[in-house]
């Protein structure tokens, strides 16, 4: 068992979450909540992977996978933002329907073998700095390395540009923002959209780079859902939902890392390998850890604290005062 | 805001729905209104599949669907069709009675969870034929259970495994294993049964995934295993991670279930299921008013079981051209004892057999039973078992808690 070995897996797995839950933080940071994350993720997993297929480019593979994501998302858009019908049903219908979709479209894409999928390398330099480097820098896929450059961005964006406080301020008081000349209603609309091309981006990152192939339903194995938990727990913050992501991912693959030793540093008598029962414990800790954040998170002073948008789930109405 | 009631609704959410999803259950809201219940043809005899995952999963479903095709283009007369992702329990049900009320004349349900909800609807359609498979329940009419020995071609790929791991001077197995059951310990033990027969000195990590069907996990625990420094990785689940993992660390791996899934050159072989004759041999039966339910268990040479590279038609994989020729032969010639009937799962099983804390499991000469194959010691009452199936074998690396 080699902690590097695991961190570096944890930021591999860790990837496809982060890509979903910063496409779900940038959607609910404009007062949309979409729980479909789950349905565009499958949905850009077979897109992703049958256009990589069929035309042997994983990059328009990729691009597919985005635009496919964002324009489910936009049918979320249509129900929540335009018709203002409940956010949770909507955004659960839209799991659904990505997974039929993609159930339909993606028929006999599992027996596809050799598709084109997306290279895995080592930086040069960066990947000699000792821990770090192994970690970060060393064979992992070009897909990782963009979520690096992603993430500070995306922090960037939110916190420090014009774009980016017209964002907060429809998600936070949208009736001001209408005040001030914001259009309330595009905003929502583009920032659904492009929450659903980074769900999108999430399927690629898992069907074309983290774990290549199209296996239906199950392609996805509920990491859409943890991404969800994992907005609250990043406090809407796009660095604390990397940190999240890639720990979430280091525990998936020690819970399997730790089945091997007979004894754990050097002395312990390791219970994971003499008991494989253990195992269902183990494996319930990430889910056990995404109910705690959300009984957290959905105590009103708790979530005011950890700086929930004010106006999420909330449809807005022109002429309405807002929350 | 969110009000709380919405909150209410988002945990409930988050909780269940990943307990659905991984259940193989498509939609909890869904219901009945899902599962599409297909046609009968007039005047045909009408089979009706229900499969746990997609038919199209590379896996499990997929090699039950390619026996539904078989018996579609191998049987005068038959019309087939199935239903896809069906949950285990009271959804199944439904869908059983409904196929039934449909007027199918035969129903095969292909998972461990369908059983009881079989046996009820069979009891209330005693003119239909139902067959469970992977169960062990019967009624001695129309209700019957169907399972083929896979430790047969476990063991044959076992040998192969061993064989590629001593070659390349690294005499160690990887076993992604399911679940703790007596299945998976049969399974992984048939295998490492065959590997000590072509490589004494080979030992076999396990890592426990816990799951049937899940592309990540299987990946990561590949992973695992090779980066522990093995040689071969086999898995007991569906997908072909454990040699797509393999091409990429320059290993090899051993898929399973489905004889599709041995696409990568890194795959060395495949233990696969071949439905169709097993399906087409009951459709036969129960046409002609013969199917009477009871516990049928298939050695290979039913020709109900797969070894990819092996069969009649398949060319062996990059990987095993290279093999010692005494060793491919040993396989060869042990396949060829099994499909002529003088070979099976009791062969397998037969004394010697060591176990991996120094005990003698069973002296030579004698050899396990059925009851001992698939039981926890102290097996079912009236069904006890001597041996048991609660044991590592010689070499596995790997340890079992006391049973209380």
């Amino acid at each position: 068992m080699d902690l590097i070995i695991i961190l570096h897996a944890g930021v591999a797995t860790g990837t496809v979450i982060l890509f979903a839950t910063l496409g779900e933080l940038i959607t609910e940071r404009s007062g949309v909540m979409n729980l479909g994350v789950e349905g565009m993720m499958l949905l850009g997993a077979m897109a992703a992977f049958g256009i990589a297929n069929s035309t042997g480019n994983a990059w328009l593979g990729l691009l597919v996978a985005m635009f496919a994501g964002g324009v489910l998302a936009i049918l979320h858009g249509i129900v929540v933002i335009q018709f203002r019908a409940d956010q949770v049903v909507s955004g659960l219908s839209l799991t659904f329907l990505g997974t039929g979709v993609s159930l339909v479209l993606g028929e006999g894409l599992s027996d596809a073998g050799g598709v084109a999928l997306l290279p895995a390398f080592d930086i040069p330099l960066l990947s000699a700095i000792p821990v770090i480097g192994p970690i970060m820098f060393a064979n992992q896929s070009i897909l990782t390395y963009l979520s690096y450059l992603l993430v500070p961005m995306i922090w960037y964006y939110i916190n420090r540009t014009r774009p980016g406080l017209h964002l907060r301020a429809v998600g936070e008081y949208p009736a001001a923002a209408d005040a001030l000349g914001i259009n309330v209603f595009r905003q929502r609309y583009l920032y659904v959209f492009i929450g659903g091309m980074l769900c999108g981006l999430a399927g690629a990152a898992l069907s074309l780079a983290i774990s290549p192939g199209w296996f239906s339903d199950k392609t996805t194995a509920g990491l859409g859902w943890i991404a969800i938990g994992l907005v609250i727990f990043a406090q809407w913050n796009p660095i604390r939902a990397a940190l999240g992501s890639f720990l979430f991912g280091a525990l998936r693959r020690l819970i399997l890392d730790i089945q091997g030793p007979m004894v754990l540093f050097g002395v312990l008598r390791n219970p994971f390998f003499y008991d494989p029962y253990l195992g269902f414990f183990l494996q319930m800790l990430p889910y056990a850890f995404t109910i705690i954040v959300l009984v957290i998170g959905s105590r009103e002073a708790m979530r005011k604290r950890l700086g929930a948008p004010a106006a999420l789930g909330i449809p807005y109405v022109r002429g309405e005062r807002g929350a | 805001m969110v009000n709380r009631k919405h909150l209410f609704w988002i945990i409930a959410l988050v909780l269940i729905v990943p307990v659905l999803v991984s259940c193989g259950q498509a939609a909890p809201a869904e219901e009945e209104a899902a599962y599409q219940i297909p046609d009968i043809e007039e005047g045909m005899f009408n089979v009706a599949f229900v499969y746990i995952g997609p038919h199209d999963d590379g896996g499990w479903s997929q090699s039950h669907d390619v026996g539904r095709q078989y018996v579609q283009d191998n049987v005068d007369g038959v019309h087939t069709a199935y239903v896809e992702i069906v949950a285990e329990g009271a959804d199944s049900e439904q869908v059983i009675r409904s196929l039934a009320r449909k007027g199918f004349d035969l129903i095969f349900t292909t998972s461990f969870g369908y059983m009881d909800p079989t046996e009820t609807v069979a009891g209330e359609f005693p003119d239909i034929d139902f067959v469970h498979v992977s169960g062990y329940k019967a009624n001695g009419t129309n209700f019957g259970n169907v399972m083929g020995a896979m430790e047969d071609m476990k063991y044959l790929a076992g040998m192969l495994a061993g064989s590629r791991a001593k070659l390349d001077g690294n005499p160690r197995i990887g076993y992604m294993a399911t679940f703790p059951i007596p299945e998976e310990l049969r399974l992984g033990n048939a295998f490492a049964l065959g590997m000590k027969v072509t490589c004494p000195e080979c030992t076999m990590d396990v890592r426990w995934i816990n799951t049937w069907h899940d592309p990540v996990i299987e990946k990561e625990a590949a992973a695992s295993l090779f980066d522990a420094g093995v040689q071969v990785v086999f898995t007991g689940a569906d997908t072909p991670a454990s040699a797509d993992v393999a091409e990429e660390k320059g290993k090899w791996g051993i898929t399973y279930d489905y004889y599709g899934s041995c696409k990568s050159d890194a795959c060395l072989t495949a233990p696969y299921w071949n439905w169709g004759p097993i399906y087409a041999d009951i459709t036969e039966r129960s046409m002609a008013g013969e199917y009477v339910g009871g516990w049928e268990y298939f050695d290979a040479e039913t020709g109900g079981l797969g070894l990819y590279g092996f069969m009649e038609g398949e060319e062996p994989m990059p990987g095993v051209a290279d093999l010692p020729a005494e060793d491919v032969q040993l396989v060869k010639d042990t396949l060829a004892a099994m499909l002529a009937g003088d070979f099976d799962r009791f062969d397998v099983f037969s004394g010697p057999i060591t176990d991996n804390q120094g005990n003698e499991i069973i002296a030579a000469g004698k050899s396990f039973v059925q009851a001992d194959l698939d039981q926890f010691p102290p097996g079912a009452e009236g069904l006890e078992c001597e041996y048991c199936m609660y044991w590592w074998a010689e070499g596995v690396t790997a340890e079992l808690p006391e049973l209380e």
